[in-house]
């Protein structure tokens, strides 16, 4: 079953907690991995490959550069989502 | 600045090993002779032929937060706790230029690991073939090149002057050191932090050490495999942790009021070129390493009353040590008190010359030599060509200036020596 944008943020906050240490009430939609989040380029492909596992999509090195925003995957795994 | 023979001096130690999570429980655990080693009780251990080891006494991850942990080897998180503890030891309170009492172009790292980050290169295998390709770390390459522990120390403390790492196997942390106190010597640097980290208590490494027959395999007591000089020793116990110096110009610490535990005299290296493992059995090349020091640098023979010795509990090794000092100082060798501290720490490998180095210096400055323990019968060889500190601690000359050497000597015949003195 596909998760809800609001699964998606929780899930996320997870990994992003797992990953950089941030509290998962920090993690919101506006929030920028890399300006406000503590996730640098490599710890990025980390949240990726568990966001990929977690929510069954594939995300291909070419649009990860895109998404910049917790709102940006957010958008891109419930479009994209299997 | 050009000056190219400058006094050298510690004025920071830091350490995580077996016996404590800093230098003062370490310390405390060498001057009561405790031993580090316990049984491995990691389900893998029970197919192995060696089920000892020496693990830290204080994970690492009870000081570094969880997400910093995980993207660093854990030869890296060792360094990098005693870094951080040899940095406040020497009186710094942030970063070189944070602390404007250090310029960070010159300040320099010098951190060595004899095998580098091999449990990241192992584990980081084992997802590849069990989880695919997608799924192995970003972060495995900075976490398994030998560089990385140094590479991360110069970031914590800002090092800009270099940050080097040499390799010899369990001579590298000692030839860190060595180089260090090279690039204060030569104007290179005015402070540089520098020792040695491993962290290798893997099925493969032990399984491969114990093949070598290098280690001990008495798995029925494990606090009394690590024996060196006794008659029944039967090889080295794995050990992990680092050592960390702040070495640093005489100059510069003086202007800035630091406290000095020891001169940090120089250093004596050569190559046996003898054999690949094995050591050269009469101490040929530890001999040339010895002349190498004292041909080098100013240091008298007489005031050396201490050596913190390789001794790794292998039956040639030890005695190969003790037969060079025999040979180098004649009759004086009776008076140096002889301690194998890896009698109570394990074999640190490149970690060993670091957390020895700090042992040795402790020694000077408080006149005291950590026992080898476990000696229960004394190897006549080694009875006849040294004065093995045995069973408790001993005093040093509490009056005058004394020396003290720490020897290091590696797989594929390197050896280093180290002096140090009170000041």
């Amino acid at each position: 079953m596909a998760a809800t944008q609001e699964e998606i943020v929780a899930g996320l906050a997870d990994i992003v907690n797992e990953i950089a240490g941030i509290p998962v009430e920090d993690v919101k939609l506006d929030k920028s991995f890399t300006d406000d989040l503590d996730v640098d380029s490599l710890s990025m492909v980390e949240v990726v490959v568990a966001a990929e596992e977690r929510f069954d999509v594939k995300i291909p090195d070419e649009d990860v550069k895109n998404l910049k925003t917790v709102g940006d995957a957010t958008d891109y795994i419930l479009k994209h989502q299997a | 600045m050009s000056s190219t023979n400058r006094t050298v001096v510690v004025t920071g130690i830091g350490a995580t090993t077996p016996l404590g999570g800093d230098v003062a429980s370490t310390w405390e655990g060498l001057v009561a002779g405790r031993s580090g080693v316990k049984p491995l009780t990691q389900e893998w251990a029970a197919e192995q032929a060696v089920r000892i080891a020496a693990p830290v006494a204080v994970e690492p991850t009870e000081t570094i937060p969880r997400p910093q942990a995980r993207r660093l080897d854990r030869s890296a998180q060792f360094a990098l706790i005693a870094a951080q503890e040899a940095w406040q030891d020497a009186g710094f309170t942030g970063k070189a230029g944070e602390d404007g009492a250090v310029d960070p172009d010159r300040l320099g790292a010098v951190i060595a690991s004899g095998i580098g980050g091999v449990t990241t290169l192992l584990d980081q295998y084992d997802v590849l073939k069990e989880k695919g390709v997608r799924r192995v770390s970003p972060h495995t390459v900075p976490m398994l090149m030998p560089n990385g522990p140094s590479a991360n120390v110069g970031l914590l403390v800002g090092a800009r002057a270099g940050v080097h790492t040499p390799v010899s196997a369990c001579a590298s942390g000692a030839e860190a050191i060595g180089y260090a106190i090279e690039m204060i010597r030569t104007g290179r640097a005015d402070v540089v932090v520098a020792g040695g980290t491993e962290a290798a208590i893997h099925p493969l490494p032990i399984a491969a050490f114990g093949n070598m027959m290098a280690m001990s395999k008495n798995n029925e007591d494990p606090e009394g495999a690590s024996r060196p000089y006794d008659v029944a020793r039967d090889g080295f116990v794995l050990g992990e942790g680092a050592g960390v110096l702040v070495l640093e110009s005489a100059e510069h610490a003086a202007a800035r009021g630091a406290r000095v535990y020891a001169e940090a005299v120089g250093q004596g290296i050569s190559a046996d070129s003898h054999d690949i493992v094995q050591p050269e059995p009469e101490g040929r090349g530890i001999s040339h390493a010895l002349h190498n020091l004292l041909d080098r640098t100013d240091l008298d023979p007489a005031e050396i009353v201490h050596v913190n010795a390789h001794a790794t509990s292998t039956p040639a090794g030890d005695v190969a040590e003790l037969k060079a000092l025999r040979k180098v100082f004649g009759d004086h060798a009776d008076h140096m008190a002889v301690s194998a501290t890896k009698s109570m720490t394990g074999h640190l490998l490149g970690g060993a010359g670091g957390v020895e180095s700090v042992a040795t210096v402790l020694a000077l400055y408080n006149r005291v030599a950590p026992p080898t323990i476990n000696v229960d019968n004394l190897d006549p060889e080694a009875e006849a060509n040294a004065d093995v500190v045995r069973g408790s601690a001993r005093k040093l000359p509490a009056e005058g200036r004394i020396a003290a050497l720490n020897d290091s000597f590696g797989f594929g015949g390197h050896n280093v020596v180290l002096a140090f003195r009170t000041i």
